[in-house]
């Protein structure tokens, strides 16, 4: 029998039958795509944003022949609102920054790994469970309750148990620091290890390993990567906090000569000394330079530690 | 069919959503009217400033609720600079200072807003020096108070006092201060200092309280507060010009007959003569149901007249 052809060509006949998506279908589409692509390209662009205002706020006074960077990095003499003889020199609060959150990750990071291990080898499903939503909750604190305690209990308590002259100091600032950031530490170094497959347990305990052969030989260098990345989270928050270090660390210009010390931090002389300063004044211009320079430790922070992954990857 | 009405609704509801938000965020949010009565039913008065006077100022809008409650007074701290920077900019109305404007914030003021800023004086306070109560120290020169907390100054030890703390392992003299935005700092560093600058290292406390409350915990350390905020647990020393002066007490008689060295005017500052509603707030002020709520507080309340 013959077979008759319709009189179109077959793929016209097919692409008229076929069912066509409204057109606003598509459009709310292709906009939802771009919106979903400016959320991810905006990260980058709030953070060049924010480093492009506050080093435009900081700019004139890089360009003051009367100020001094050398005194500004090196002098201990915090005097912007003297009379006689103003002086910038922030080498005190840097060394407050540093000493506290120095203290701050020495208590932190054991603690903190010591959990994420335990909560990832050793605990039990409800137990996990009930850990992880505790922990949670102690992130939620704000800092500023955090900074309240410190001021209150924790200063008597170490005034009790130190016989230090005064609660507030580096030792007080770094306890309160390590409770803020163990609970970071602790999600992500969990989800660090969780992300080391079984395979590896199951080989090491196949090969004879005991648990802690299996943890700091197997499991810490496969998930060293994101242990890292936990730890840098960490002092980033221990780097920036403001309120909580403003209250607990007695906020005297200082450096320190022992955790019994009060200190001043970066964040916490801003946070003091801006609403006074009147608006692009010297006093002013500095302070948003004090900005820069956390924005430059944080870079170097996290510089190092990329470096010492890419090292330590090499190997 | 199921799916394209979904689409279509929640389109729709985004679409709304969005519109709703543009809405709120363009719309006028109406700030507080700056005392001028008839436009809005209720009148905002912006008061900022000094630590040391937010209690006495809180409890001035609380008792001007009574006589005029159609006013609200906003009351807020930060230090008697950050008044004044903000009255500067012109964002509020009346800036509490526990000390004088200096002339660059005046000519700031005039430049940023056109007009001059009008001192009121409104109270008196004395500056007193607080020692923890077990401390056996009861009196103390200006000399000794600039020699301890001026920078190069050389008593560092509470033996160069002449005193022993009980109990207290170290002989360190704790200074505790104020941070630089307040007026109490800048009041004594011009009084006591003659305007040189502190010695760094002194622990800098954020408010008048938080002053006496430190004190108050540290056996070794001297602080100065308003004599308004004394408690139980600390002594307020007496102090004298020279060693060979009598020494005076911080109270309200000392203050206006100002045989205590270091007493203070307590003023509020507006922009230009105070107008309409802010100038029968700071008229009841200085009335003699103000000047109650003064005494009242702490605070040494102006003589009669």
């Amino acid at each position: 029998m013959q077979v008759t052809l319709p009189a179109k060509p077959v793929e016209q006949t097919l692409l008229v039958r076929r069912a066509k998506r409204p057109n606003w279908s598509v459009l709310i589409e292709r906009a939802l795509e771009v919106f979903i692509r400016l959320c991810g390209v905006s990260a980058v662009l709030f953070v060049l944003a924010i480093f492009f205002f506050v080093f435009k706020e900081a700019l004139p006074v890089l360009t003051n022949p009367k100020f001094s960077l050398s005194q500004f990095l090196f002098s201990d003499q915090w005097y912007p609102t003297s009379e006689v003889n103003k002086r910038y020199g922030v080498l005190a609060m840097i060394a407050g920054t540093f000493s506290v959150t120095v203290l701050a990750m020495l208590i932190a990071v054991p603690f903190g790994l010591g959990a994420a291990v335990y909560l990832s080898e050793f605990c039990g499903a409800r137990a996990k469970e009930t850990l992880k939503v505790v922990i949670e909750l102690l992130a939620a604190i704000p800092s500023v309750v955090w900074g309240f305690i410190g001021l209150t209990v924790l200063s008597r308590l170490i005034v009790k148990y130190t016989g230090a002259a005064v609660g507030v100091n580096v030792l007080n600032g770094g306890i309160i620091l390590a409770l803020m950031s163990v609970p970071i530490i602790v999600s992500i170094g969990e989800d660090a290890l969780k992300a080391v497959p079984d395979a590896y347990r199951e080989a090491g305990i196949a090969l004879g390993a005991t648990r802690w052969q299996l943890i700091w030989r197997v499991l810490f260098p496969a998930a060293r990567n994101g242990l890292l990345a936990a730890v840098l989270l960490g002092v980033g928050r221990a780097v920036g906090e403001t309120m909580a270090v403003l209250m607990a660390t007695g906020h005297a210009v200082h450096i320190p000569h022992s955790f019994l010390d009060s200190v001043r931090t970066l964040t916490a002389n801003i946070a003091a000394e801006l609403g006074e300063a009147p608006a692009h004044s010297e006093h002013y211009q500095v302070l948003f330079l004090m900005g820069v320079l956390l924005f430059i430790i944080t870079f170097l922070v996290n510089l190092c530690a990329d470096l010492v992954v890419r090292g330590v990857r090499r190997k | 069919m199921q799916t394209a009405f979904k689409t279509r609704f929640t389109a729709v509801l985004a679409l709304a959503t969005l519109a709703s938000l543009l809405q709120c965020g363009c719309g006028d949010s109406g700030t507080g009217s700056k005392g001028s009565a008839g436009a809005a039913p209720k009148v905002t008065i912006q008061n900022k400033g000094s630590d040391t006077m937010v209690n006495l100022a809180q409890a001035w809008a609380e008792e001007y609720k009574k006589v005029a409650p159609d006013v609200s007074v906003e009351v807020s701290g930060g230090g008697s600079g950050v008044g004044i920077a903000a009255l500067t900019k012109g964002a509020i109305d009346i800036a509490n200072a526990s000390r004088d404007m200096k002339p660059e914030e005046i000519d700031e003021a005039k430049k940023n807003t056109g007009k001059e800023p009008k001192e009121i004086i409104v109270g008196y306070d004395a500056l007193a020096i607080y020692v923890h109560k077990d401390n056996p120290l009861s009196e103390i020169t200006i000399d000794q108070l600039a020699q301890i907390y001026g920078e190069g100054g050389q008593i560092t030890k509470w033996s160069q006092l002449g005193v022993t703390i009980p109990g207290a392992a170290n002989d360190e003299i704790v200074r505790v201060s104020r941070q630089s935005n307040s007026g109490t700092y800048e009041f004594l560093r011009e009084h006591v200092l003659n305007k040189k600058d502190f010695k760094l290292g002194s622990r800098d406390m954020n408010g008048s309280k938080e002053v006496v409350a430190l004190v108050g915990s540290t056996p070794t350390a001297i602080g100065y507060s308003g004599m308004g905020y004394a408690t139980p647990a600390v002594k307020m020393l007496k102090v004298k010009k020279t060693a060979s002066d009598p020494a005076f007490e911080p109270n309200p008689e000392n203050t206006l007959a100002k045989t205590y060295p270091i007493a203070r005017s307590l003023q509020v500052y507006t922009l230009g003569e105070p107008k309409d509603e802010i100038k029968k707030y700071i008229d009841w002020i200085l009335s003699p149901d103000g000047q109650k709520v003064v005494g009242a507080s702490g605070y040494v309340p102006l003589p009669h007249k």
